[in-house]
């Protein structure tokens, strides 16, 4: 299949912070990616590279073929702009309007408002449009010109369920007529609506680059914490690790991990059961990979 | 191009249209201090009146380019919607260029109640020609007071851009002679006034308007400045540009 972006080895420091630390990614044709990780992983820095905004440290960034900070390459992509910064004063239409005239290729006005349920509001100022429609609008400017790839960042954080089911069909007939798009999140409810693969980022690396099914069942991972001197094999544990004198253990099931645990009859105290976070679980599972290594 | 850089000029004038406070904000005052001071006791001298009317219109013309870059830059660098721009298949020339020639939109826009009041409640006189040469004039001699604009807006957030170019305009407006002409300033301010830029601005409005032989000070004066806030603006530009986009 035809890489449509990429990244090798693509470092990238702001002064002494590390934002991305040697990515490597492909983006095929075709595909619906689901970029997932928690605020400041990284997931920014590297849609901005994809989009020409930044350039990398080190390594290497393609769009299309070509490099994202060429303009000429960039006729191919769409981006959403953040909903809070759309001008005001503008109408609806003329805001698609002037996008539009940045691309060779595009899809006729009308299309493309009805396509997100704007029809309606062609000729409102944008300033007077509710949030959730403000977002519909941010959202539909990524697909004016015609785009091969399409970048989405948290597309529908904020909105109500039925702006959000609107939204997602937009994006997956999109998707449908052979479109590409890479779609940020931090909730993972959103990308296994829509996106068949999955890549999660924690501290400017990739964690996992997986399908939508395997990446749930690492997010349902529980973290069992407890105060033990010597702990015997216990099954199910996926990542531990030991500080001051506590024991964290990662397992998709802490029933069975607990019933074992009483049954093996070693001492215990502060028995502590949470759900892990996202980066958590990730974060461990990596290390403890590391750690094999 | 030239297409890209049409839709960014209207988008631009379309704002400022909608919103108009940057126009109200450079019109008012040279149109309230056209008829407080101008029409009163310049107003049946058709030399004096005509230099006055010129005066005020660059006055306006002058907050519009300064402060209103200043503003502008400042806050546009601020919003999320401008990075956005920066990732549609065009660089960033079609909008600084559509920046500029809505300025000098607005520039234009602000002198007309000037230029009204000059018509319906003075003696100025003058002819189309030179009308159009002191409109062509008021543009040109904007110039250092677009770049110092562009210098603040690159370097400053929009409140201290706010209040630095407030800070300067006033001043500047002053010393160059633009609210009193320069035969009643104060001996040390008009000892100082050819040395700053709107004063050569100034005199070659009068020339233009008037008829008035300018200053040469001045003038050598004005084209020192066009070229050293044209390379600070270059600079802070660059500077701006390698924060934000590299």
């Amino acid at each position: 299949m035809t890489v449509l972006a990429r990244t090798i080895e693509a470092t990238r420091r702001y002064g002494d912070v590390l934002a991305l630390d040697r990515v490597s990614l492909d983006i095929r044709a075709g595909e619906l990616v689901g970029l997932l990780g928690p605020n400041g992983a990284g997931k920014s820095t590297l849609i901005n590279l994809f989009v020409g905004l930044r350039r990398p440290t080190s390594g290497t960034v393609e769009l299309l073929g070509g490099s994202p900070g060429d303009p000429v390459t960039r006729r191919g992509i769409g981006v959403t702009p953040q909903e809070t910064g759309l001008p005001e004063s503008l109408r609806v239409g003329e805001i698609v309007d002037f996008i539009s005239a940045h691309f060779p290729k595009k899809v006729e006005k009308g299309e493309l408002l009805a396509r997100f349920g704007l029809s309606d509001l062609i000729k409102r100022q944008i300033g007077g449009l509710s949030g959730g429609q403000k977002r519909r609008l941010a959202v539909a400017l990524a697909f004016a010109g015609e785009p091969k790839l399409v970048f989405l960042d948290e597309p529908t954080t904020g909105l109500d369920v039925e702006a959000r089911r609107a939204l997602w069909d937009g994006v997956r007939a999109f998707h449908e007529d052979g479109g590409t798009v890479l779609l940020t999140s931090h909730y993972l409810e959103e990308i296994e609506a829509l996106a068949e693969r999955v890549v999660v980022v924690g501290r400017g690396r990739v964690l996992a680059d997986d399908t939508v099914r395997a990446v749930r069942d690492i997010v349902g991972v529980r973290r069992v914490s407890l105060s033990a001197a010597d702990l015997p094999d216990l099954p199910g544990v996926i990542g531990s690790e030991r500080e001051d004198g506590r024991v964290h253990l990662l397992t998709t099931d802490p029933d069975r991990l607990v019933v074992e645990l009483v049954r093996s009859g070693a001492p215990f105290s502060g028995l502590e059961i949470r759900p892990s976070t996202l980066e958590e679980a990730f974060l461990t599972i990596t290390s403890k990979e590391s750690a094999h290594a | 191009m030239p297409s890209l850089v049409l839709a960014h000029t209207r988008y631009f004038v379309i704002e400022s249209i909608r919103v108009p406070i940057g126009i109200l904000a450079s019109a008012l005052f040279p149109a309230i201090a056209m008829l407080a001071f101008v029409v009163p006791f310049a107003g049946g001298d058709p030399q004096a009146a005509t230099m006055a009317t010129a005066s005020m219109m660059f006055f306006g013309a002058m907050s519009g380019a300064l402060t209103g870059l200043a503003i502008n830059v400042a806050q546009d660098r601020e919003q999320p919607w401008n990075p956005y721009l920066r990732t549609l298949p065009a660089g960033p020339f079609p909008r600084f260029v559509g920046r500029i020639l809505s300025t000098v939109a607005v520039m234009l826009l602000s002198v007309i109640p000037v230029l009204l009041e000059a018509v319906l409640l003075t003696e100025a006189t003058i002819t189309p020609v030179r009308l159009l040469l002191g409109l062509a004039v008021l543009v040109a001699s904007g110039i250092p007071f677009m770049l110092m604009g562009l210098l603040i807006g690159f370097l400053l957030s929009s409140k201290a851009a706010i209040a630095v170019s407030q800070l300067l305009f006033f001043p500047l407006a002053i010393v160059g002679g633009l609210l009193l002409p320069p035969a009643v300033l104060p001996g040390f301010v008009d000892t100082i006034s050819p040395f700053t830029p709107a004063r050569g601005a100034a005199e070659l409005l009068w020339a233009a308007t008037a008829g008035s032989t300018p200053d040469a000070v001045a003038l050598v004066m004005l084209a020192v400045w066009t070229v050293v806030l044209a390379v600070a603006a270059g600079w802070a530009y660059r500077r701006d540009e390698g924060r934000r986009f590299s």
